[in-house]
C-alpha cells in the first residue's frame, strides 16, 4: 500500500486535531495581549516577561530540573539493572514479586503510590523535602526505564554476548564493552522519558514533599485552582517548546543513522 | 589455501582405533536436565587431536546442548568434561581453551570487521603489533583483506559467515565449536565452503567439532560422525560406515535413502544370513555377520542405488528379487528416482544413474518390472 | 551459566531498593489503614517504637488496632458513591476511547511505512508534555467564557453558553484526552504487527472488506485492545488531577475522596483505608493487565 485511503486519512486527520488543538491554543493565547482566555487581545509577549520576574515560578522550575535530572539519572542504572535481571537471570528466587513490583507501578494510580511513600517517610521519620521528592521519583521512574530497556534487551541476540564471553570477556567487561553500546539508544531514551515523567509530576511529589520543595507542576496546580492566568500558558508553552525540541532532535538524530545505515548496506550488497 | 591435497593426511588418520591415543576431548557419561525435560542423556564420547567431528541429528536431539555445555554456556547436570587432562567444571567460558562459531555468527554490530577479529586477542592482552599481524592474517586466511573496515551489516552473508571464523580461530584454540555454521547460506555457497572448512581444517591442525543437522555437511567434512536422537548417541562412526553399516533403522533412515524390507530369519550362518520376506514373495540372501536367530523378525536395509531395475525376469527368481509394477518416477536429472509397488505389497525405491542423455525411457508408468540385488549390497538390521 | 560472578548483585540492588520504597510502604499504608485517627503528630495512633516501649507494651498496642475506617467505606454514602462512580467514569471512558482510538491506529498502521514513525512520533509527543499542562488546556477552551463557548455562541449555534467546566462532561474529556497515547499505542502495535497478506488471504476466500475486518483483523489485534484497556482503566480508577480540576464538585472520585480525606482532613487512617480498598478494586484488573503482558512477551 503505498497512499492513504480515504478512510485512513479522516480518522488520522480527526485524531491528531483532538490530541493536537488544545496545546496549540494553549500556546497561542499565551501570546494573548489580553487578560481573558477567549478574547483575543492583539499579540504580546508581555506573559513571558512577567514569567521571568517571578522569584517563585524560577524557584520552582530549578528545583523542578534538579529533582527530576538527579531521580532521572538514578532511576535509569536501577531501572537498567532491573531489566537485567528480569531479561538474563533466568528464574532467581523471588522472580514473580519481583516482577510484580516493577510492573504494578506503570498502572498504579498515583494517589496510592504518593499516599504509601509519605507513610514510609512519616514512619522512619525522614524530614521530607528535596531529598524525600527525589527517593520517590526514582522509585516510580525506575519502573518505566526497566519495561523499556527488557524490551530491548528481549530483542537482542544473546549469541552475541556469548560470543564475547566464549573470546575471553569477562562477563562484567561484556556488559560494557557489548551490552551496553548495543542498549544506548534505549537506555538513552529511557533516561529522557524518566526525567519527562519526573518534570511531569504533581500528585506523588505533593505526597512527598516538606517545606521548602515546590515543583512546578505543584506551583501550577495551586494557581490553576485560583483561575487560568496568562502566565501559566506562557510557563506551559515553554515547557511544550522544550520537550517538542528535544524530541524531534532525538528522533531526527536516530533517523539519519538508520538512512546511513540503509545506504551501506545497500552499497555492501552491491560490491558482494 | 592448501598448495597439495589433504588426501595424505585424511587417508591415513584413525587415532580412535588406536588403544595408546589419547583423547583432546573427553565427555564422559554427561547427562544434562531442563527441568524434566532430560535434552543430553547420559553420553559419553572421546575426540582426538586434529579430529573434524560431527554431531549430526534433527533440531532437538541434543546436540546444541552438548556443544553449549562445552563452550561453557551450559553446566552439565551430571558426569564430566575435560580438554586435554584439563577438567572443565567450573571454568567458566570466558576462560575455556575453546572458541566457538555460532549459529548467528554473532558479529558485535557497533563494531568493524577489524575490531571483531581482534576481539578476543585483546581480551588475551596480546601486544597490540600481534595483534596488528594476526587480524591481517587471518582477513587473508578468509579472503577478505578489503573489508577490514566494514561494519558487519555492510557484508553479504557469505562474508559475514567468514568474519565470524576468522574471529573464531583468530586466537588459536584447542578446540574450534562450529554451530550450524553454514545453515544461513545458500546451497552452491554452502557446498563450495564445506571443502574450504576442510582445507583450513587441515592446514590449521585445529581440532572441529561441528553441529549440523544437515547430513551432506557431516559426510563431506567429517572424520567420524555421531548420530544424536533423543538425547543420546545412536552411532558413532566414520562416513561411509554410517552410510553403508548403520547399526539401527533409525540411522539408516537418517542418513540418505532407504528401503527396509520386513522378513523372518530363517537361516543363520557362515557369514550368510537368509530371510523369508511377504513382501518380496520370496528368500533374501544377505551377506554378513549378525547375531540374528532363525525365527527372529529383521529388516534387510538396501539403498535404492543398489537395486537393479528390469522388464525381464533374473536367473534365479526366487532370491533377491521382487517383483512390481511402476508407480511414480522422479527424474532428478544426475539419477531417476523408481517407486514400484510390489505384488507383495508396500513398496520399493530404485535410483538409476542417468548416465546417458535420454529422452525416451526404456522403463515407464505401469511397466511390470523385476527389482533385484546382490547379497552383500545391503544389511540385515535387529532394531 | 556459571557461578564464579558476582550476578546477585545486579539484582539484589533494584530488588532491594523496590522492596523498601514499593513493597514495605504498602504494609505500613495497611497498618495505619487499621489506626484511629489523632490530633497528633503523626496523627495516628497507635504508634509503635519497641525502642522507647519495649515490646511487651508494643504488642499489647496491637489491641488498639481497629475495622473502622474499612466498615466506614460501606456505611458512609461518600465512599460508596465515590468508588462506583469511579468504576463508572473510568469504564465507560475507557470503552469511548477504545472507540476513537482504534480508527486512529488502524490509520497509523496501515499508513504508508516511511509514515509511521513519524505518526508514531506524533502520538507520543503529547505524552512527553506535562501531564498537568493538558489538562489545564481544556480549562480555557470549556469554561462558560471560554474558547469553545464563545465560538459556538458567534456562530449562532448557542444563544446561552454551554456549562461543560465542572462537570463529569469535563472529565470524560479530560480522561478521553489524556490517556488516548495509552490506547493508541498498544492497539498500533498489534496491528502494525499484523502480515498484510492475512487479510488479502481472507479476501481471497471470500470475504468483504468488512468481514475481513471482524474476522482477521479485530480478533489479531485483541492483544492490544486489552493492553489499552487496562493501561486507561487502571489509572483512570484512581485518577485525581482530571476530576479536580475539570470535574465540579458533585463529581466524586475516589482519587480525590482520598486526597480530600489526607490534605483537607488530615484523617490518614481514612485515606490508607481508602487506598488500600482501591488496591484491593484495581488487584483483578492489574492481575489481567500483567497476565497478558507476560503472554505477549513469551510470543515476541
Amino acid at each position: 500500500m503505498k497512499r492513504f485511503s480515504t478512510f485512513n486519512a479522516v480518522s488520522l486527520t480527526a485524531g491528531f486535531a483532538f490530541l493536537y488543538l488544545p496545546i496549540l491554543l494553549l500556546i497561542l493565547y499565551s501570546f494573548n495581549a489580553g487578560r481573558s482566555v477567549a478574547v483575543w487581545g492583539g499579540w504580546s509577549t508581555k506573559w513571558y516577561a512577567s514569567v521571568f520576574s517571578n522569584q517563585q515560578l524560577l524557584d520552582a522550575a530549578w528545583i523542578t530540573l534538579k529533582v527530576a535530572f538527579l531521580s532521572a539519572s538514578v532511576a535509569t542504572i536501577l531501572g537498567t539493572m532491573a531489566a537485567l535481571a528480569l531479561a538474563r537471570h533466568g528464574r532467581f528466587a523471588g522472580r514473580t514479586l519481583f516482577s510484580g513490583m516493577v510492573y504494578a507501578p506503570l498502572v498504579m494510580p498515583e494517589v496510592i503510590t504518593g499516599l504509601s511513600l509519605l507513610l514510609l517517610f512519616v514512619s522512619i521519620n525522614v524530614d521530607r523535602g528535596f531529598w524525600t521528592i527525589v527517593l520517590a521519583h526514582i522509585t516510580f521512574t525506575m519502573c518505566f526505564v526497566a519495561v523499556v530497556v527488557q524490551s530491548r534487551l528481549v530483542s537482542f541476540d544473546r549469541s552475541i554476548e556469548e560470543a564475547a564471553l566464549d573470546l575471553g570477556c569477562t562477563p562484567f567487561m561484556t556488559f560494557f564493552r557489548i551490552t551496553l553500546p548495543l542498549i544506548l539508544p534505549a537506555v538513552i531514551s529511557s533516561w529522557m522519558l524518566a526525567f519527562t515523567l519526573s518534570l511531569d509530576d504533581l500528585v506523588i511529589s505533593s505526597f512527598t514533599t516538606g517545606p521548602g520543595a515546590t515543583t512546578l507542576p505543584m506551583k501550577i496546580y495551586s494557581d490553576v485552582r485560583l483561575g487560568v492566568k496568562p502566565e501559566i500558558n506562557a510557563v506551559c508553552s515553554m515547557m511544550v517548546a522544550v520537550v517538542t525540541v528535544t524530541v524531534i532532535i532525538a528522533s531526527i538524530m536516530t533517523k539519519r543513522q538508520e538512512v546511513e545505515r540503509e545506504r551501506a548496506e545497500r552499497l555492501a550488497q552491491t560490491k558482494s | 589455501m592448501a598448495a597439495k591435497s589433504i588426501g595424505p593426511i585424511r587417508r591415513k588418520f584413525a587415532p580412535w582405533d588406536d588403544p595408546s591415543a589419547k583423547p583432546l576431548i573427553r565427555i564422559e557419561n554427561v547427562s544434562k536436565n531442563f527441568g524434566s525435560f532430560t535434552a543430553v542423556n547420559n553420553v559419553s564420547l572421546d575426540i582426538f587431536e586434529r579430529e573434524f567431528f560431527a554431531l549430526l541429528g534433527p533440531s532437538g536431539c541434543g546436540k546444541t546442548t552438548l556443544m553449549r555445555m562445552l563452550a561453557g554456556f551450559e553446566t552439565p547436570s551430571s558426569g564430566s568434561i575435560s580438554i586435554a587432562g584439563l577438567d572443565l567444571a567450573g571454568i567458566p567460558p570466558h576462560k575455556r581453551p575453546v572458541n566457538m562459531m555460532f549459529q548467528s555468527y554473532a558479529l558485535f554490530p557497533h563494531m568493524t570487521v577489524e575490531k571483531n577479529i581482534a576481539f578476543g586477542l585483546e581480551m588475551e592482552k596480546l601486544p597490540k603489533g600481534e595483534i596488528t599481524a594476526r587480524v591481517e592474517e587471518m582477513l587473508k586466511l578468509v579472503k577478505l583483506e578489503g573489508f577490514a573496515l566494514r561494519k558487519p551489516h555492510q557484508l553479504s552473508g557469505g562474508q559475514r559467515q567468514r568474519v565470524a571464523l576468522a574471529r573464531a580461530i583468530a586466537k588459536r584454540p584447542k578446540v574450534l565449536l562450529l554451530d550450524e555454521p553454514l545453515g544461513a547460506l545458500d546451497k552452491k555457497l554452502r557446498e563450495e565452503t564445506q571443502f574450504e572448512l576442510l582445507d583450513l581444517q587441515v592446514a590449521l591442525g585445529m581440532t572441529f567439532v561441528i553441529v549440523t543437522h544437515d547430513q551432506d555437511e557431516a559426510m563431506t567434512m567429517a572424520d567420524r560422525i555421531a548420530v544424536m536422537d533423543k538425547g543420546q548417541f545412536v552411532q558413532i562412526s566414520r562416513p561411509a560406515e554410517l552410510y553403508e553399516q548403520p547399526v539401527s533403522k533409525y540411522v539408516a533412515d537418517f542418513i540418505g535413502d532407504i528401503n527396509l524390507i520386513e522378513g523372518r530369519v530363517e537361516k543363520n550362518d557362515l557369514g550368510k544370513i537368509i530371510l523369508g520376506s511377504d513382501t518380496t514373495g520370496g528368500m533374501i540372501e544377505a551377506s554378513g555377520e549378525s547375531a540374528v536367530k532363525n525365527g527372529d523378525t529383521a529388516w534387510f536395509a538396501l539403498r535404492p542405488e543398489k537395486v537393479s531395475i528390469s522388464l525381464s525376469p533374473p536367473e534365479n527368481p526366487s532370491v533377491n528379487t521382487a517383483t512390481g509394477t511402476v508407480w511414480d518416477i522422479g527424474y532428478v536429472g544426475d539419477v531417476s528416482v523408481y517407486h514400484v509397488r510390489l505384488d507383495g505389497g508396500g513398496t520399493m525405491r530404485a535410483s538409476i544413474a542417468n548416465t546417458r542423455r535420454i529422452v525416451e525411457r526404456p522403463i515407464s508408468w505401469e511397466d511390470k518390472v523385476f527389482l533385484t540385488w546382490a547379497p552383500d549390497s545391503g544389511i540385515v538390521l535387529t532394531k | 551459566m556459571t557461578n564464579t560472578n558476582h550476578r546477585w548483585i545486579v539484582r539484589a540492588i533494584p530488588y532491594l531498593w523496590m522492596l523498601v520504597l514499593f513493597f514495605i510502604p504498602f504494609i505500613i499504608v495497611f497498618k495505619i489503614s487499621l489506626s484511629s485517627p489523632e490530633i497528633a503528630q503523626p496523627p495516628y495512633s497507635p504508634t509503635f517504637d519497641p525502642f522507647v516501649d519495649g515490646w511487651s507494651e508494643t504488642f499489647a498496642r496491637f489491641a488498639e488496632f481497629t475495622s473502622a475506617n474499612y466498615l466506614r467505606l460501606f456505611v458512609d454514602s461518600i465512599y460508596v458513591s465515590s468508588y462506583l462512580s469511579s468504576i463508572w467514569i473510568a469504564g465507560s471512558s475507557t470503552v469511548m476511547m477504545l472507540f476513537i482510538a482504534y480508527p486512529l491506529a488502524y490509520g497509523m498502521a496501515r499508513a504508508p511505512k516511511s509514515w509511521r514513525p513519524t505518526l508514531v512520533m506524533m502520538v507520543i509527543l503529547p505524552f512527553w508534555t506535562s501531564f498537568l499542562i493538558r489538562v489545564y488546556a481544556w480549562i480555557s477552551i470549556l469554561s462558560e467564557e471560554g474558547l469553545l463557548n464563545s465560538m459556538l455562541l458567534s456562530l449562532g449555534i448557542i444563544d446561552e453558553p454551554l456549562v461543560i467546566l465542572s462537570t463529569n462532561a469535563a472529565v470524560y474529556i479530560g480522561i478521553l484526552y489524556s490517556y488516548l497515547p495509552f490506547m493508541v499505542l498498544p492497539l498500533y502495535s498489534a496491528l502494525e504487527k499484523m502480515d498484510e497478506s492475512l487479510i488479502e488471504a481472507a479476501k481471497d476466500l471470500g470475504c468483504t472488506n468488512i468481514q475481513a475486518f471482524w474476522k482477521v483483523t479485530f480478533p489479531l489485534s485483541l492483544p492490544g485492545v486489552i493492553a489499552g484497556c487496562f493501561l486507561v482503566f487502571i489509572p483512570a480508577v484512581g485518577e485525581f488531577v482530571i476530576p479536580d480540576l475539570l470535574g465540579g464538585s458533585d463529581t466524586v472520585m475516589i482519587g480525590k475522596t482520598m486526597w480530600e480525606e489526607f490534605f483537607n482532613n488530615r484523617d490518614w487512617p481514612a485515606a490508607s483505608a481508602v487506598a488500600i480498598a482501591l488496591l484491593i478494586v484495581l488487584m483483578i484488573p492489574i492481575m489481567i493487565f500483567q497476565n497478558n503482558q507476560a503472554k505477549q512477551q513469551d510470543m515476541g
